[in-house]
């Protein structure tokens, strides 16, 4: 590289009016081997641009979505699980005390309800015997 | 299954969009708050404000130049907040003359006293720096990024070398390095 060049270039650089072409001649010329003494001084520049531009982001890159769906699935998990163990301490706690909060003639009563429940329920199953009937008059039809 | 499929698409695509220039974001949020740590978290954000405006992207010209605005105007905030509650860093101290020797027995290498220097400059001058020498935008991409006009780029890039010229070669006359 003609030295005439590179000082002509050198006062462009710093008046700001070189090309990025022009600069980039520069840099190829500071960085190489061979720069003239009387030019060393402006090297450091040139080495310390390039060696800035080798700087990386190294950091992991965040994929939002994905954590989203695990933050929401992680608060989902945590309310389902308070939910059941508010019912299931309620339930127990009921059970425990049936005989403290309910009267000896509410509990009967209870109970004869469901007798007559249980009853009623069973006259419905009868009824289904007919269906047991006609279940084995259409699979001889369906045989013959 | 479909949308979980479609969502995995579209991050492919936006890395593919991102990584080329996502170091160039690191370099510039570090030549602003110099802190690695701080340039780290300031790319992240920015990333992550990118993804959430991934369908935007498509439609500007250049996502690189977009993305380089939304770091600059980021860093630049995150400066003048910690300014205005008072938090100066302690490398806010290198503007003080007594520090000035102790900056010289560190700066052993003359390239990082380059870096040293350009921690002192305005941050304009550091932006349009940063943006030609290190990263070798051209003219136009730097007044879009900075909304400047070109002459204004121009004088500031002007003073920001000669400014550096001028540090080194005092430097060299003292023979420290």
């Amino acid at each position: 590289m003609e030295l005439d060049n590179i000082e002509k270039l050198l006062k462009k650089y710093f008046e700001a009016t070189a090309t990025v072409a022009e600069e980039e001649t520069l840099r190829m010329y500071f960085l190489s081997d061979d720069v003239a003494p009387h030019l060393n001084q402006y090297t450091p520049m040139f080495q310390y641009f390039s060696k800035a531009k080798e700087e990386r982001y190294t950091k992991k890159l965040p994929l939002p979505t994905k954590r989203n769906i695990y933050r929401w699935a992680s608060v989902a998990a945590v309310a389902l699980f308070m939910v059941g163990v508010y019912f299931n301490t309620r339930t127990s706690a009921v059970a425990g005390s049936l005989e403290e909060e309910y009267t000896a003639a509410e509990i009967a009563s209870a109970q004869e309800a469901f007798t007559l429940l249980a009853m009623n329920f069973n006259k419905g199953t009868e009824q289904l015997y007919h269906l047991e009937e006609f279940e084995k008059s259409t699979k001889k039809f369906l045989i013959k | 299954m479909f949308t979980n499929n479609q969502q995995r698409m579209k991050q492919s695509e936006f890395l593919n969009v991102v990584l080329p220039f996502k170091d160039k974001l690191y370099r510039l949020a570090k030549r602003l708050l110099v802190s690695s740590e701080e340039a780290e978290d300031a790319t992240q954000e920015i990333l992550m404000k990118l993804w959430s405006k991934k369908n935007k992207i498509e439609g500007y010209k250049s996502a690189e130049a977009f993305a380089m605005t939304m770091t600059k105007n980021y860093c630049l905030d995150r400066l003048k907040s910690k300014q205005a509650s008072n938090l100066k860093l302690v490398h806010s101290n290198y503007s003080d003359d007594s520090s000035s020797l102790q900056r010289q027995v560190e700066a052993r290498d003359s390239i990082d006293w380059v870096q040293r220097i350009m921690e002192e400059l305005p941050e304009q001058q550091k932006l349009v720096l940063q943006l030609r020498d290190v990263e070798q935008y051209d003219y136009e991409e730097i007044e879009a990024l900075l909304d400047m006009k070109p002459t204004a780029i121009r004088v500031a890039l002007s003073r920001a070398r000669k400014t550096i010229r001028e540090k080194l070669t005092e430097k060299h006359r003292y023979g420290i390095g």
